[in-house]
């Protein structure tokens, strides 16, 4: 049996009145990669953003490799996290990478990559630099290791933030529309870096507008429409035979 | 030609007080930037014990005139002070001299600036950053030690030297409670010589140069830190 390597249960979330998530649950075994589509205000990147605590969710359970989020009820009856230290730990389970990089702009490209391996996970600085030194290799940016973020392309800026969250060793990756905010003649080195490491076997959630990367890389794809799950399954069938008439007009229009 | 010896003649006098005007600056610089800081990050606290302290304090120190807060500390505290355990404690004899009381107002005034400019660079700084660096497992003090003071500090650094400028300018006020920088001694020198400018024009030199000297110095030290910021691709 493949061990369980994320599974999310009944997440709830709401900003002021406006309710995201309304009860969405999947799970993921190692290895696999599902990715999340749905139009925008489906609540797909709320939803991403729950799973290691960027937004607390308002309800329901995340538990990465056996390891729950321990969370209390606070005084409106909404979840928060009941332990930072712990949240944290998972934290260091769960890699991100976001739609804007987010690198820090103060560091190079080599100093972004070694920041969590050396002040999080305790390693010398010698360590991480050899182990970021791969890494970069992988992501193809070796060349500009010693340069700053504002120095670097969109698609650079991305495979180095890639680079940064692989570095942490975790889990699970959780892409959130890694390629949105990239020229389009940059959208595929980045996607070429996802489809290797999906490749390599690694347990991946992701957010996408890129349905033909959904359709090659997932092993499972979920629609979200409106807060709920309208449709999932294996990409074969959920994008070439859709059940629901909104999924299927969704693919029509991407 | 007179007035022209007659400050070259004040000059050597003042040389000898300008590491009293340095140090003044450097350790009142040094402190503002400090207490500056924690109370920028105070005045950001949700909580509202930290927040509205540290308001009152800027708003306080920002709203009146620095001259009226050296004459309270020092007039104030010196007429306190004597009669609580401080007199008979070892602090005592420090605190006999006003240069204390001076570095006390002149760094207070100074944190208050500092927190203001402070204040607004940590807000600035973008989000995603910071998400970042929770998402990768940093604790809050590591974020904020790390992440979001380091940029904060290096982003407002231009204000922040044109604030230690200023500093260094007005120390001069601390002559007014017997301590003798460069002003202070500019004014003996009024007095022994009996001429009205020449002293004050050579303590005008005196402070020139100083500035040139710490803007030049504070340009490259600005540079360096900033490079991120303006480095080519």
């Amino acid at each position: 049996m493949v061990a369980t390597a994320l599974s999310v249960k009944n997440i709830h979330k709401s900003f002021g009145s406006v309710e995201v998530l309304k009860g969405v649950s999947f799970e993921a075994k190692s290895g696999d990669v599902i990715s999340l589509i749905g139009s925008s205000g489906s609540g797909k990147s709320t939803l991403l953003r729950c799973i290691n605590y960027l937004e607390t969710p308002d309800e329901g359970k995340i538990t990465v490799s056996g390891e729950v989020i321990r969370t209390v009820k606070g005084k409106d009856g909404k979840l928060v996290a009941a332990d930072k230290r712990q949240l944290e730990h998972i934290r260091t389970r769960l890699g991100m990478v976001f739609q804007s990089f987010n690198l820090w702009s103060h560091k190079t490209i080599l100093e972004n990559i070694i920041e969590g391996p050396m002040h999080v996970l305790g390693m010398t600085r010698k360590d991480a630099v050899g182990e970021a030194e791969v890494l970069m290799e992988k992501v193809g940016i070796t060349p500009k290791r010693d340069h700053y973020p504002n120095q670097l392309s969109g698609g650079q800026q991305q495979r180095a933030a890639i680079a940064r969250a692989l570095a942490m060793k975790p889990d699970v990756m959780l892409f959130d529309e890694p390629t949105s905010a990239l020229d389009p003649e940059l959208v595929n080195e980045v996607l070429l870096v996802i489809k290797k490491l999906a490749e390599e076997g690694r347990t991946m959630v992701m957010v996408t507008h890129e349905m033909s990367l959904a359709r090659d890389i997932s092993s499972e794809v979920i629609f979200l429409h409106k807060g709920l799950v309208e449709e999932r399954g294996a990409p074969s069938q959920v994008m070439r035979d859709p059940k629901s008439a909104r999924l299927r007009q969704f693919l029509q229009m991407a | 030609m007179d007035t022209i010896s007659n400050v070259i003649g004040f000059l050597p006098a003042l040389i000898k007080a300008t590491p009293l005007t340095l140090l003044l600056t450097a350790v009142a610089g040094i402190f503002g930037l400090v207490i500056g800081t924690l109370v920028a990050l105070a005045r950001l606290s949700p909580r509202r014990i930290l927040s509205m302290p540290a308001y009152v304090f800027t708003f306080a120190f920002r709203g009146t005139p620095l001259l009226v807060q050296i004459y309270l500390v020092y007039y104030g505290l010196g007429q306190v002070l004597p009669g609580t355990w401080v007199r008979h404690s070892f602090l005592w004899p420090y605190l006999r001299d006003g240069l204390w009381y001076a570095i006390f107002a002149l760094s207070l005034n100074q944190a208050a600036y500092n927190a203001e400019v402070i204040r607004g660079a940590i807000k600035a700084i973008p989000r995603g950053q910071i998400e970042a660096a929770k998402s990768i497992g940093m604790r809050s003090s590591l974020i904020l030690r790390r992440i979001t003071l380091p940029q904060a500090l290096r982003s407002c650094l231009p204000v922040l030297t044109g604030d230690l400028i200023i500093l260094l300018k007005t120390t001069s006020l601390a002559s007014t409670i017997t301590i003798l920088e460069v002003m202070g001694t500019a004014r003996m020198l009024q007095r022994q010589s009996l001429l009205i400018f020449e002293p004050l024009i050579a303590a005008g030199i005196i402070y020139f140069t100083v500035v040139f000297i710490l803007t030049r110095v504070m340009n490259v030290v600005e540079k360096r830190l900033t490079r991120y910021r303006t480095a080519k691709a």
